[in-house]
């Protein structure tokens, strides 16, 4: 693609998003998708329509969200409503070709809802009937090739780029921040203006902007459904960031196992740069940018942003005491922000539709939306992405289509290994950063599991715990011991050989990791399994040595 | 740059202070008496903040924030004592009791441990958790410095020390989780990774999980063996730092007091290595006035008395060889001498004669082997060498009250010594002993001030030059070998420039502040030890007979009846060694 200018991208906001004008196939082609088998998918439908000799165009897309349902087919023929088919084999695929080629209508078994029918699009028209999900950051997942830029641009891609570049200081762009509200996805939900405005202001010889996408949560994969979907948007979140601070170089920062989104990033950064959307002279203006990519090795605890930081030094993953703070003094001593692959992803809209917008969804001091990866016993395991305030039990019940078995859902655990349960009768809490801290849990990278009453919360604590000792750097001793020996008791009440004395050193222990850790590996490693006490605790009693309760 | 000092105003238990901008919580409760627990932080080093113990509360947070390195802020309202404080803190020593062994009593630290200190000052008297000991092997490949990593808190200080402080990369974390441990990166063995065997791992280390290597009971042995002939010999820093093993103020010059000590031991001679310091002076002096009076001579000289810096250039510095000074050490000497002038002298069979070297050093231990030429007299020269803290143990095994023994006198023929021998002791001191020889040499008369003080004092690296009848002598001193680098690189930059070398003579010595805090030295040093341990040498010099080793009159007898002359036949022989590149791994 030739360099953009102001001009090009003027004339892409004006022009209408392109409508089908043949039979378009996609194939959902994340890496959910594709542990499903939509590469034989995509294969099939490609092989039988070079073969017939059909001018038609078979596409690759990401995430569309309905992970439960993959190899996801979108079937859009011109003029027709387009239709989503859930777990298509090969064979099935060659049933729709055959009735398209046939001019028959569409198959009508395998049919699953389509994305209009699931969520509502920043940006585009309502659909008929009531959506339960509000797509901003997923707002081309599922519907773009992630790997073609031109689809990116045909949607708005860049807009907010040209925006910022050519109508907006750095202050006024920190000013739209601090109107739409915007909360650090990653977990903690620092205020990303703050951040912005912190680092930008800190005196340094060069300023860096670090994404963080060392996304480790078990059971999350938000950020690598974005990534893998709609990179673009992340990078050009990128790009503003490093306009906003004064950066002139940027790291995407993945965890290596993470190799699909790794290479999409690559691609898109690759075809950002030919389009003159990235590197020197943005758009024609004297703002350079540039953007590498540093592989994580895997280490939970290198999402933490000063061990983070050591490891992109190439120094061994260890958290450092904060303050300083990343934004005074971070990667090579200079002042550095960063910020999560979702909070990145959200920035073009919130600069393309204003931060009035943005701060018009969700509830209280908890703006916008918060995708999430619901998985567990829910029928409908998946991505969602949902304004905040919405309930738990909308999303659990609704959405997800409530517990996959035939036993109630029991508890919900949000926030990962640092997050905690929250029991069904909770379920009505609206989902906010303040509401799920009250009630003990955190709100976290976006990580929900359910549970049904079969689940055995002992087991599920020491699931957690397991975790957090496994990723434990080691470098403080509250962390790197008492973890360890929490798990030792909490395995003697799972065996049940504990005792009423057991569940008070569980308790001593855990109040002593959170105050005394140095990261919030260590400070949030007890905290699932004090909401499992605070909720659950006759479980816990229950399996203690008779005679001693 | 200048710096403005700000000054910010804090309360620490509401008791209000004032402190430097940049100055921690930890700095600030200091200043007004309070006192924070902690355990891996130490004065010479940058916080860790590793273990955990230092925590207090901030007003207006809700985390419990590290005094070791939280800067203080304005307004900043610190509790550093109540009870969840406390509770957390013992709770946190419990656990790392419970990953520790409960092996104080056959401990290389026992009284003497940092951990055992907090336990007891905490009163700990239960520990409830789990012994969860890992079982790893203990690492002595080097006999000189023994890793043992059980008891290892991986307070990471050893590994400061080693990369940062050392530049040596000897020691890193292996692993991670409850699985960390220090190691050799790469987990070899210590002996065949870049460790120089300084030792500052274990004068840092909180525990007893890095110690030297014990060699006292083979020379109670030799000193119980009727056949042998035990000399002992006194290296300059050992004097001015034994005391604190004993409750002396720190910096008391004990000399005589040990060499009657070491009689009482048993030892059969008691000799003072700050001889054979002066011995040095005489061949490194000539050796330097040689080069700097003929053209075209290799300059800078560099000089060779620390076995940690000669190990550490010759691994990765070892282009520097030809600048290398060829002399061995002041022990080194001494032990050629007592097998050789000492045992003509006195009628003895050197076989049987058994030279024990008291060094501040753990690298000692290993400098007797190091090469052939440290067998120059036809045995092992130096036969064992031991530290200044295992001395202090078999002293104190010997059922003598140090602090009253009346103080003796050494065996002359090799103890006796000038104020420039004593000052090897010291940073610095051995350029300035060599300065004040090589002055006579050139100019035939001492210097009217004898004293070089640009070579004294704590700083890193040290400027200075001299004049020397009309001609400037340009040096350099280094210690702490992460300094090592900066003097080195002028070094190579004139070199490859072809201009002018910017030194002729450079001194380096492996540990900060020189031998007065060598890795064999008593526990728990900091600047301010090193600074009265130094002052203690500078004393003696002051107020010694002979300030100039040329002067020592049992040097002068030494040339005259068995040496010849500086840098003579015999003085190569006996005097003088070689170096070899010895390359290894790299960080």
């Amino acid at each position: 693609m030739a360099k953009q200018t102001f001009a090009d991208l003027e004339a892409r906001a004006k022009a209408p998003i392109p409508t089908v004008d043949k039979p378009t196939i996609k194939v959902g082609l994340s890496t959910c998708g594709m542990a499903a088998g939509a590469e034989p998918v995509f294969n099939a439908l490609n092989a039988t329509v070079k073969s017939g000799g059909l001018d038609w165009k078979i596409a690759r897309t990401g995430c569309a969200g309905m992970c439960s349902m993959e190899p996801l087919v979108e079937v859009a023929l011109p003029g027709q409503t387009a239709v989503m088919y859930g777990e298509v084999t090969p064979e099935f695929a060659g049933q729709i070709v055959d009735a398209i080629a046939a001019g028959k209508p569409l198959p009508a078994n395998g049919r699953v809802p389509s994305i209009a029918e699931l969520a509502c699009i920043a940006g585009e028209p309502v659909a008929e009937g009531e959506a339960k999900q509000y797509r901003i950051v997923m707002r081309n997942c599922g519907v773009i090739d992630p790997e073609e830029i031109d689809e990116y641009l045909d949607r708005g891609g860049y807009q907010a780029l040209a925006k910022a570049l050519s109508h907006m200081t750095p202050e006024d762009i920190i000013d739209e921040l601090k109107t739409a509200g915007l909360r650090g996805r990653g977990g903690a939900g620092f205020p990303v203006w703050m951040k912005w405005l912190l680092t930008r202001e800190s005196p340094g010889d060069e300023h860096f902007i670090v994404c963080n996408a060392d996304e480790g949560d078990p059971g999350a994969y938000m950020d690598r459904s974005v990534l893998e979907g709609d990179p673009h948007a992340v990078l050009e979140g990128m790009i503003i960031g490093g306009y906003v601070i004064g950066a002139r170089n940027g790291i995407f920062y993945i965890r290596a196992e993470y190799p699909l989104a790794i290479q999409r990033i690559e691609k898109a950064i690759r075809q950002a740069k030919a389009a003159g959307l990235l590197g020197a002279n943005i758009l024609g203006t004297d703002f350079t940018f540039n953007v590498e990519i540093r592989l994580g090795a895997g280490a939970f605890v290198c999402g933490e942003e000063t061990a983070l930081i050591a490891s992109v030094e190439g120094k061994r993953g260890t958290p450092s005491p904060r303050p300083p703070y990343p934004s005074v003094k971070g990667l090579w001593g200079q002042p550095t922000m960063i910020n999560n692959v979702e909070s990145l992803a959200n920035l073009a809209q919130i600069i393309q539709r204003g931060g009035e917008w943005f701060s018009g969804i969700g509830l209280g001091n908890s703006k916008g939306t918060k995708v999430f990866a619901v998985t567990g016993k829910v029928k409908h395991a998946g991505l969602v992405e949902i304004p905040m305030g919405v309930t738990l039990r909308q999303v659990v019940e609704g959405i997800c289509g409530g517990s996959a078995t035939s036993s109630p859902i029991k508890a919900v655990q949000t926030g990962g290994p640092s997050g905690g349960l929250i029991p069904a009768r909770e379920l009505d809490t609206p989902i906010t950063y303040e509401h799920l801290q009250k009630l003990g849990s955190y709100m976290g990278s976006g990580g929900m599991i359910v549970m049904d009453e079969t689940d055995d919360l002992v087991e599920l604590s020491k699931f957690y715990l397991n975790f957090c000792v496994d990723e434990s750097c080691g470098k403080c001793a509250p962390c790197r011991i008492g973890g360890t020996q929490m798990l030792r008791l909490l395995d003697k009440i799972a065996d049940g050989r504990g005792t009423q004395e057991d569940v008070a050193t569980i308790r001593r222990l855990a109040h002593a990791m959170d105050r005394a850790s140095l990261c919030g590996l260590g400070q949030g490693a007890p905290n699932p399994i004090l909401s499992a006490l605070r909720y659950f605790e006759p479980e816990f009693r229950d399996r203690l040595v008779s005679g001693k309760n | 740059m200048p710096t403005q000092t700000q000054l910010i105003s804090i309360t620490v238990n509401n008791l209000p202070v004032e402190v430097e901008q940049g100055a921690t919580i930890l700095d600030a409760a200091r200043k007004v008496s309070v006192h924070i627990p902690t355990l891996c932080k130490h004065p010479d080093l940058d916080a860790t903040a590793a273990c955990g113990i230092c925590i207090v509360r901030i007003t207006g947070s809700k985390k419990m924030l590290r005094a070791c390195c939280t800067p203080v802020e304005p307004g900043m309202d610190v509790t550093t004592e109540d009870p969840e404080i406390i509770q957390v803190r013992r709770t946190v020593i419990e656990m790392i009791l419970s990953k520790h062994p409960n092996e104080c009593l056959t401990c290389g630290r026992n009284q003497n441990c940092e951990l055992q200190t907090i336990a007891a000052d905490f009163g700990m008297r239960d520990v409830t958790l789990d012994s969860i000991v890992p079982d790893l092997p203990i690492d002595s490949t080097t006999r000189a410095i023994v890793l043992d990593p059980r008891k290892c808190i991986t307070c990471g200080r050893c590994i400061q020390v080693c990369q940062q402080m050392q530049d040596v990369w000897a020691l890193s974390f292996l692993e991670r989780g409850i699985d960390t441990r220090i190691a050799p990166a790469g987990d070899i063995d210590l002996a065949d990774s870049p460790c120089v065997r300084c030792g500052q791992c274990s004068a840092h280390c909180p525990t007893g999980a890095i110690v030297e290597f014990d060699n006292t009971q083979e020379v109670w042995d030799k000193l119980l063996d009727p056949d042998a002939y035990c000399v002992a010999q006194l290296a300059p820093a050992v004097r001015v730092a034994i005391g604190e093993a004993f409750g002396f103020p720190v910096g008391t010059n004990l000399t005589g007091q040990t060499y009657a000590a070491l009689r009482r031991m048993g030892f059969n001679a008691v000799f003072d290595t700050n001889f054979g310091a002066d011995l040095t002076i005489m061949e490194e002096a000539a050796e330097f006035v040689r080069r700097f009076t003929t053209a075209g001579s290799t300059l800078p000289l560099i000089t060779t008395c620390c076995p940690s810096w000669v190990d550490f250039m010759e691994k990765f510095h070892n282009d520097m060889i030809p600048h290398f000074s060829s002399c061995k050490s002041p022990q080194a000497m001494v032990g050629a001498l007592a097998k050789t002038y000492y045992a003509e002298k006195m009628g003895l069979d050197p076989a049987k004669v058994y030279v024990v070297s008291i060094m501040p050093c753990t690298a000692k231990k290993f400098e007797i082997i190091r090469s052939k030429e440290m067998n120059s007299s036809g045995y092992q020269d130096v036969d064992v060498s031991l530290t200044t803290r295992e001395l202090a143990r078999m002293i104190k095994q010997s059922g003598i009250h140090f602090r009253g023994i009346p103080e003796e006198q050494p065996d002359h023929i090799l103890g006796a010594y000038t104020g420039a021998g004593t000052i090897f002791g010291a940073t610095g001191g051995v350029m300035e002993a060599a300065l004040r020889t090589a002055h006579y040499l050139i100019t035939g008369s001492n210097p009217t001030r004898v004293d070089v003080q640009a070579t004294r004092g704590l700083d890193g690296v040290k400027e200075g030059r001299v004049n020397v009848a009309g001609n400037e002598v340009r040096f350099a001193v280094a210690h702490g070998l992460g300094n090592v680098e900066t003097v080195l690189t002028r070094v190579r930059e004139a070199r490859e420039a072809g201009t002018e070398p910017p030194y002729h003579f450079i001194e380096v010595m492996a540990c900060p502040g020189g031998c007065v805090g060598g890795g064999g030295q008593p526990y728990g040093v900091t600047d301010h030890l090193r600074e009265k341990r130094a002052a203690g040498l500078y004393q003696e010099d002051q107020s010694g007979l002979w300030r100039c080793s040329h002067d020592n009159p049992y040097i002068q007898e030494l040339y005259r009846d068995f040496l010849g002359e500086p840098l003579g036949e015999k003085s190569e022989q006996l005097l003088h060694t070689t170096y070899t590149p010895r390359p290894t791994y790299r960080r």
